[in-house]
C-alpha cells in the first residue's frame, strides 16, 4: 500500500478507453466525471423543483399527489446540497484544479481518488432509485428528522425510500472522506517549490478549509445516519420518546429525543453550508482578478477571513434550532456567534468588491457570473441576520424567508460559482472555449428571472408563507400567496430555460467550441503554463515551480500585463 | 525535513515543494486527517451516549451490570498491545524483520484477546436479557448505546487486526518499510487510545 507512491508523476499515460476515460486515476478525469455526473443530478433535481412550482402555482389541480411533493421537496434539496452543488464545485472543481494550482502531478493518492468516484456512483444510483421503490422517495426533509425518518409506517416515503436515501447517503460521505484526505493531504504536502502557503491561489485556501470542515463535520452525520438505521430496523429508541401513537396503538419506543439527531444532523449542516459556499467565493477571486487584471483585494484578510469562518462555522449549528427547544443562554449564545459570522464574511465580500477597484474590467461570461456571485452574498447574507438572531428567526422558522435565504446563499452563490469555474476553466478542461455569445443570454436570463424569484420568497415569508406546505392556500391567511406564488413559478420557468441554454452551449462547446491556447484569460497562475487541455502528468517539462505571488496582474501596462507564477524573478 | 531527504524520488515526483508545514510524509499525513475524522465519528456516537445519559431519569449501576474485574483484564491487554504495537515499529524502522514480525505477531494477538473477551462479555450481558431495544437494568437507552458502541469499537479492532496481519505477511517476505509499520500503528494506537474514552463513558463514570 505504501510503496505503491513512488509511481505517480513520471508513469506513462494510460492506454486504452476503460483506464483513460472510466477507471482513470488521473484527478482531472475524475473532476470532470465528478462535474458530469453533478450536470445529470442536477437536470433530475431540476425537474423536481418545477413540479414543486407547478404545484404551488394551481394547488387545485392537484398535479402530484401530497405524500408525492414532500419526496418532491426532499428530493430536491437533498440532490441539490449533496449531489450537485457539493459533487460540481468541490469534487469537480477541487478534483480539477487543486494538483494544477499547487503545482502536483497528481493528487497524493490517485487511487483512492478513483476510488471516492466510483464510490459515488452507485450512491447516486440508489438515491434515484429511491423513486421507484414501494411508497417513493425518503419525504423527511433533506435534514431528514425524526420520527418522520424515524418510523418505516409514518408517511409512504418513510419505508424503503428513507433507508434507501440512508445508504444512498452513507455512499456520499465515504465518497467524500477520501475525497477530502486527498485534497488536504495534497494541498498540505505535495505543493511544488516555492508554493508556500501564502502563494497559494485563494481558490486553493478555500477548498483545503472546506475539505477540513467536511472531515470535521460530516463523521457526526454518519454517527447519526447509523443511530436512524437502528432506530429504523432494530428496534432501539435513540431518536423516538416514549408515548409515541401511531394509528391506534402506541409504539413500544422509549427514552430517546428526536432533538439528538437535530444537534448531531446540524453539527455537519451548518459547516456543510461552507464546506459549499467557500469554494464558490474562491472561484470568484480567481475570475475577478483575471477579468480585472487586478490582484485581489487583501489576499492575507482573506486567508484570514476564511480561517475564521471555518472556526465559527464549527459552533454556531444550535441557530437551526432555536424553535426546537433550547436553554434561552445557549440561544443567546448561538445567535451572538452566528451574527459574528458576519464579520468574516463581510470582510470576504468587501475584498471581492475592493478588487475591482481601479481594474480594467472585462465582462466576459465568466466574470459576469463572479459578479452575480458577489451581490448573492450580500442579500442572502443580510437575510441571514435576521435567521441567526433567536427574536426574529422565531417567527421566521420554516417560512418561505428561509427558503429564499439559503437559494440565495447554497444556492445562488455556488451555482454562480461553478457556472464563472466553468467558463473559465472550460479551456483547460476541453481545450475549447465556450461560446461567449450564449453565456451571456445564459446570465441574463438567470440573473432576472433568479433574483425577482428569491427575493419574492422572502416576501412571501414575511407574510408567513410555510415551506414544505402541498396547498398553503387552504390556510385563509395564506390564500393572499397565490398571486404571488404563481409569479414565482413563471420565473422559475424562466430560470428553467436559462439553464438549458447553458447545457447546450456546455456540450456543443466540448466538440465544436473554439480552440484556445494555453492561456486565453492571460491569467497567472499555475494551471495556464502547461497546454489545453492539459496532458496526464499535467506538465509535459519540469513541474514549474512557484516564485511569487499568484496574482502579478496589471504590472507592466500594455498587452502583456501579467506575469506568470512561475516566472523567475529577474 | 529528514523525511524529504528519505524518500527523494517521491518527493520529486510531486514537485519538489517538500514537506512543509508538517514535516511529514503525504502518507502520514494522510493518515494522522483520517485518525482526525474517524475519531469525531467516536465523539457523535459518545455526544449521543452524553445526551441521553443526562437526559435518562435513572442509569443502571455498572457494579451489577458488568464483571468489572474481567473487563480491567481486557483493558490491560488492549493498552499492553500498544506497547507491543510501538516496539514492532521500533524493530521495522532499525530493518530487524525478525522482531518487528515477532511483535506484531504478539499485537495481533492482544487484539484477538480483546475481541475474544469483548464477545464474552457480550454473549453474557445477552444472555442476561439485554437488548438493542431492552435490559433488564433500567433504560433501554443503556443496552442499545452499549452494544452500538463497543460494537463499532470492535469493528474497528478487527479491522485493525486483518490490518496486521497483512503488515506482519509483508514483513515475513521482506516487503515492508518503518513508515508503512508505523502507519499500522498509529492506527492502533488510534484505537486504543478510542477504547480509553469508551471504557472511561461505560464502566467508571
Amino acid at each position: 500500500m505504501i510503496e505503491s507512491s513512488g509511481h505517480e508523476g513520471g508513469h506513462e499515460a494510460p492506454r486504452g478507453f476503460l483506464r483513460r476515460y472510466v477507471f482513470s486515476t488521473d484527478h482531472k478525469v475524475i473532476g470532470i466525471q465528478y462535474f458530469l455526473t453533478a450536470v445529470v443530478m442536477a437536470l433530475v433535481a431540476t425537474v423536481l423543483a418545477m413540479l414543486i412550482r407547478v404545484q404551488l402555482a394551481w394547488p387545485e389541480k392537484a398535479v402530484v399527489a401530497p405524500e408525492t411533493y414532500v419526496s418532491l421537496v426532499t428530493m430536491h434539496g437533498t440532490l441539490m446540497v449533496f449531489f450537485v452543488v457539493s459533487l460540481a464545485l468541490v469534487s469537480g472543481f477541487g478534483n480539477f484544479l487543486i494538483p494544477l494550482h499547487v503545482g502536483a502531478r497528481d493528487m497524493a493518492y490517485p487511487f483512492l481518488n478513483m476510488l471516492s468516484f466510483w464510490v459515488i456512483v452507485p450512491g447516486c444510483v440508489l438515491m434515484l432509485a429511491s423513486f421507484l421503490v414501494e411508497g417513493g422517495a425518503a419525504a423527511a426533509g433533506w435534514t431528514a428528522y425524526p420520527p418522520l425518518s424515524a418510523l418505516g409506517k409514518a408517511v409512504p416515503g418513510s419505508g424503503l425510500g428513507q433507508t434507501l436515501w440512508l445508504l444512498a447517503m452513507a455512499l456520499f460521505i465515504a465518497s467524500f472522506t477520501m475525497g477530502g484526505l486527498n485534497y488536504v493531504t495534497t494541498i498540505v504536502n505535495c505543493r511544488t517549490r516555492g508554493m508556500s502557503m501564502m502563494r497559494l491561489p485563494l481558490v486553493v485556501w478555500t477548498f483545503l478549509i472546506s475539505a477540513v470542515l467536511g472531515l470535521l463535520s460530516f463523521p457526526a452525520l454518519t454517527a447519526a445516519a447509523i443511530l436512524l438505521l437502528l432506530d429504523r430496523h432494530a428496534g432501539t429508541s435513540f431518536y423516538l420518546p416514549a408515548g409515541l401513537v401511531f394509528g391506534n396503538e402506541t409504539l413500544p419506543h422509549q427514552g430517546g429525543t428526536p432533538l439528538l439527531f437535530q444537534h448531531l444532523f446540524w453539527f455537519l449542516g451548518h459547516p456543510e453550508v461552507y464546506v459549499l459556499v467557500l469554494p464558490a467565493l474562491g472561484i470568484g477571486f480567481e475570475v475577478i482578478a483575471a477579468f480585472a487584471r487586478r490582484p485581489p483585494f487583501g489576499y492575507r484578510l482573506s486567508v484570514y477571513s476564511i480561517l475564521v469562518i471555518a472556526v465559527l462555522s464549527m459552533i454556531v449549528w444550535g441557530h437551526h434550532m432555536f424553535v426546537s427547544g433550547m436553554n434561552p443562554y445557549l440561544g443567546k449564545y448561538f445567535s451572538i456567534v452566528t451574527v459574528l459570522i458576519t464579520v468574516p464574511f463581510s470582510v470576504l465580500g468587501l475584498n471581492l468588491i475592493a478588487s475591482l477597484w481601479r481594474g480594467r474590467i472585462r465582462l466576459d461570461a465568466a466574470m459576469l457570473f463572479a459578479l452575480g456571485l458577489v451581490s448573492a452574498i450580500g442579500i442572502g447574507g443580510l437575510g441571514g441576520l435576521y435567521l441567526g438572531t433567536a427574536t426574529s428567526d422565531l417567527y421566521f422558522h420554516d417560512s418561505y424567508f428561509v427558503v429564499g435565504h439559503f437559494h440565495f446563499t447554497i444556492g445562488t452563490v455556488t451555482f454562480f460559482g461553478i457556472y464563472a469555474g466553468t467558463y473559465y476553466w472550460f479551456p483547460k478542461m476541453f481545450g475549447r472555449r465556450m461560446d461567449e455569445g450564449l453565456g451571456r443570454v445564459h446570465f441574463w436570463l438567470t440573473v432576472t428571472s433568479l433574483f425577482p424569484m428569491f427575493l419574492l420568497m422572502h416576501y412571501q415569508g414575511l407574510g408567513g408563507l410555510l415551506r414544505r406546505t402541498y396547498d398553503p392556500t387552504v390556510y385563509a391567511y395564506n390564500a393572499a400567496a397565490r398571486g404571488l406564488n404563481l409569479s414565482i413559478t413563471l420565473l422559475a420557468f424562466g430560470l428553467g430555460a436559462g439553464q438549458i441554454v447553458f447545457l447546450v452551449n456546455l456540450f456543443r462547446s466540448m466538440f465544436a467550441g473554439e480552440r484556445t491556447g494555453e492561456n486565453p484569460w492571460q491569467a497567472t497562475t499555475l494551471e495556464w503554463t502547461t497546454e489545453s487541455p492539459a496532458p496526464h502528468g499535467n506538465w509535459r517539462r519540469e513541474v514549474p515551480s512557484a516564485h511569487r505571488s499568484p496574482y502579478e496582474y496589471g504590472r507592466n501596462g500594455g498587452a502583456e500585463d501579467f506575469v506568470l507564477q512561475s516566472a523567475e524573478k529577474a | 525535513m529528514t523525511v524529504a531527504a528519505a524518500v527523494p524520488m517521491a518527493m520529486e515526483a510531486r514537485g519538489g515543494g517538500g514537506t512543509s508545514p508538517f514535516g511529514i510524509s503525504w502518507q502520514k499525513a494522510m493518515m494522522w486527517f483520517f485518525i482526525v475524522t474517524d475519531a469525531l465519528l467516536f465523539a457523535g456516537f459518545l455526544a449521543a451516549y452524553g445526551f441521553h445519559r443526562i437526559a435518562a431519569p435513572s442509569w443502571p449501576d455498572r457494579r451489577v451490570v458488568f464483571h468489572m474485574e474481567f473487563i480491567t483484564a481486557m483493558t490491560f491487554i488492549l493498552i499492553s498491545s500498544s506497547a507491543t504495537m510501538a516496539t514492532a515499529v521500533g524493530a521495522a524502522r532499525a530493518a530487524d524483520t525478525r522482531t518487528a514480525v515477532r511483535f506484531l505477531g504478539l499485537t495481533i494477538l492482544g487484539g484477538l484477546v480483546f475481541l475474544g473477551m469483548q464477545a464474552y462479555e457480550w454473549s453474557s450481558l445477552i444472555g442476561a436479557g439485554a437488548r438493542l431495544d431492552g435490559n433488564p437494568w433500567g433504560v433501554p437507552g443503556f443496552s442499545a448505546l452499549f452494544f452500538t458502541i463497543t460494537g463499532f469499537h470492535g469493528t474497528h479492532v478487527a479491522i485493525g487486526v486483518l490490518i496486521l496481519a497483512i503488515a506482519a505477511l509483508r514483513a515475513l517476505r521482506g516487503r515492508y518499510s518503518g513508515e508503512g509499520v508505523e502507519l499500522v500503528g498509529l492506527y492502533w494506537h488510534f484505537v486504543d487510545l478510542v477504547w480509553v474514552f469508551v471504557f472511561g463513558c461505560f464502566y467508571l463514570v
